[in-house]
């Protein structure tokens, strides 16, 4: 199948503005899945609210479009309720790790076979460019005009502490790293997070004057190393991109199906 | 017959009456006073096949039964005042996006973490009200373990007949007392199962398309059809809308399902109202006491009777207007403020007529409490 087979051709064009790194994502994971051959009846995509979360209308899986920061829980019932099923939920970097933040450490202990995908603009992007717990120290946004005095979060460390069985981190700028690292998070059997950095110029590029997509962009490339590389030794600024865990962990739906041949044995 | 006999507490007679439903799908975060439904149900529902979940919150439980009754799963949380508070959007997303679910809440004194342990029915308008914008939505209670049994078989039919949340307002006296149950045999209360559409599996099919009837068949979700679920505004294949026409019949549609229904949803109770110039209304556990007054009045020959109600939203005015009618005095007993006297004062043709027979402080109504009430409205003093 192509990945316009996946698409819902008559919702476009989008409503994401021009540059907006989200649509990229999608892409990825598109082309992700066509390399998989997933047919569409066997994907669920759950998604909260925000820019990146509207992806869910645009694609021709089963599509449950939820409550802000609760896709993870949505779909927790989803898949042990059907876990043939496979689960993808994109989220925004406030929907995942502000009000979804407890869903999603929870989500990762559990090691439940969903993919997680945070799409990190580093900003609320649908409510107009407030900061979020991505936005970082010192950036400015439409609720930090003076500039932000809140840390950031480190997804990758957070997912892995949490227990999370496959974490990643990639960028819109690395589109074939995007679509192999999507690819495995996909088929990994457990929590997979996939973290990719993703340009909102609309509000947190114009904010922090970064210029235009494109230059977000040569931004991710510059800012950015793969994981275990001299350029990251010696320059620790730098970001790591690529997979930091795929662990052989027990899965939680696998477990629960142990739990039920255990308590018939005893009843 | 024997072992269909039990003495138990009503939150298992929930458990039973809900397996007896079909329940399969459980999710849930503990608190007292119903922290025994979720303990029971992670014993029972595995051996059945079913599937139980532990939460990290009210929320994720309330989020994950909503995802699991989309994919066909028959589903039911179970909480208490503050969980309930936490549920409330997660309940609006159930009735705008038409998923049939059952939520238990075992009411404590509140606000806030308020008594524990103690009994209230405070939260009888949060259920109508807690979830933000213009709704319906249904929520029925009960005051004795028979009676809970047949409400809860009850709500899960209503739940599926409608695609609606129901909920279940218990209380912390009937959730914890013991009392005798007789299990009904398998087939003794017709189940509802989901209607599910006789679209085939590759032909379009409509998740928000009435029938002629008004009911709108359900595709399991993951299954034979691709569809799109949203709590925005939609249209009948699913996807967001903010058409005015679209918008309007939406809303219309979610609130005249309910209200146009009253009659088939109001379940009630009367006793001795034939001649009654007194009519004592009540519900939950607060109804217990009044009918053991009422049945220890008329020994003495005082022309008492009582109207217990089940279902408590949608409120059946017409009904109560009508029971109503020819009473001198009608006094609503409950553990709150008020929350339901206000709708018989609404509903009845006198509301000056209407008097309240309440106790507030966590401590259970007794038929005394409510018989000094009664005799100051009566001009009788104490
Ligand atoms: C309970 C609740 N609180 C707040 C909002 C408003 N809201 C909608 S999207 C959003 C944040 C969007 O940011 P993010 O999740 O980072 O996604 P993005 O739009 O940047 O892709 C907020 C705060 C909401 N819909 N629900
Ligand atoms: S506001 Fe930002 S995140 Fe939202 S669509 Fe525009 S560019 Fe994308």
């Amino acid at each position: 199948m192509a990945v316009k087979d996946y698409i819902r051709e008559r919702f476009f064009p989008h409503m994401l503005c021009p540059g907006c790194g989200h649509g990229t994502v999608m892409g990825g994971m598109l082309r992700a899945i066509e390399n998989l051959g997933l047919t569409k009846n066997e994907i669920v995509m759950v998604s909260g609210i925000g820019c990146s979360s509207r992806i869910s209308g645009y694609v021709d899986f089963h599509t449950l479009h939820t409550i802000h920061g609760r896709a993870l829980a949505f779909a927790a019932g989803v898949k042990m309720s059907r876990p043939e099923l496979k689960l993808l939920v994109p989220m925004g970097d406030g929907d995942a790790l502000a009000i979804g933040g407890n869903h999603f450490i929870h989500a990762a202990r559990r090691n439940i076979d969903i993919t997680a995908i945070v799409m990190n603009n580093r900003i609320y992007g649908m409510t107009g460019g407030q900061f979020s717990p991505l936005t970082g120290y010192g950036k400015m946004a439409a609720t930090a005009p003076y500039g932000n005095i809140d840390q950031a979060f480190d997804t990758v460390a957070l997912a892995l502490a949490a227990g999370a069985g496959f974490v990643a981190r990639t960028t819109t700028y690395h589109i074939h790293q995007l679509v192999e690292i999507m690819e495995k998070a996909i088929d990994y059997k457990g929590f997979s997070v996939v973290e990719v950095l993703t340009q909102c110029p609309t509000y947190f590029g114009r904010r922090n004057r970064l210029g235009s997509a494109a230059k977000m962009l040569e931004h991710f490339k510059n800012t950015t190393t793969p994981m275990g590389s001299k350029a990251k030794q010696e320059n620790p600024a730098l970001i790591e991109r690529g997979i930091f865990a795929q662990r052989d962990l027990p899965e939680y739906c696998a477990e629960y199906a142990k739990i039920i041949e255990k308590a018939r044995k005893e009843a | 017959m024997a072992d269909q006999i039990r003495f138990l507490q009503g939150n298992e007679a929930c458990v039973e009456a809900a397996l007896y439903a079909g329940l399969n799908f459980f999710a849930g975060y503990p608190i007292t006073p119903s922290s025994e439904i979720m303990e029971q149900m992670a014993v029972r529902l595995p051996r059945l096949g079913g599937k139980f979940l532990q939460m990290e919150d009210e929320i994720a439980s309330m989020c994950a039964i909503i995802g699991a009754s989309l994919t066909g799963s028959k589903v039911m949380t179970a909480t208490s005042g503050p969980g309930f508070s936490l549920m409330q959007e997660a309940l609006g997303y159930a009735i705008m996006t038409e998923i049939p679910c059952v939520v238990v809440n075992v009411q404590r004194g509140g606000p806030s973490t308020g008594l524990p342990t103690n009994v209230s029915q405070g939260d009888v308008n949060q259920a109508r009200w807690g979830t933000h914008g213009e709704h319906a939505i249904v929520a029925m209670t009960a005051s004795s373990h028979q009676d809970l049994f047949a409400v809860t078989v009850d709500a899960f039919n209503i739940a599926e007949t409608f695609r609606t949340p129901v909920i279940l307002l218990f209380d912390e006296v009937i959730g914890h007392m013991r009392e005798r149950l007789v299990l009904p045999q398998p087939g003794e209360i017709p189940l509802v199962e989901r209607l599910r559409t006789a679209v085939p599996r590759g032909v379009d099919y409509h998740p928000y398309l009435p029938r002629e009837d008004g009911r709108l068949p359900m595709s399991d979700f993951g299954g034979d059809h691709r569809y799109n679920v949203t709590g925005l505004f939609h249209d009948m294949w699913g996807f967001p809308s903010d058409n005015p026409q679209v918008v309007h019949g939406l809303l219309r549609h979610l609130v005249d399902k309910i209200q146009n229904n009253v009659h088939q949803i109001a379940r009630f109770k009367e006793y001795y109202l034939e001649d009654a110039t007194t009519i004592l209304v009540s519900y939950g556990s607060s109804a217990r006491s009044a009918l053991h007054l009422v049945e220890n009045r008329r020994n003495r020959g005082e022309r008492l009777g009582l109207l217990e109600l089940q279902t408590l939203w949608p409120f059946p005015y017409g009904m109560v207007r009508e029971k109503c009618a020819r009473a001198r005095y009608v006094v609503v007993v409950e553990m709150n403020m008020g929350q339901i006297m206000r709708e018989v004062k609404i509903a009845v043709e006198q509301p000056d007529r209407v008097f309240l027979a309440n106790r507030i402080d966590g401590v259970y109504i007794t038929p005394t409490d409510i018989r000094n009430i009664l005799r100051l409205i009566q001009g009788k003093g104490v």
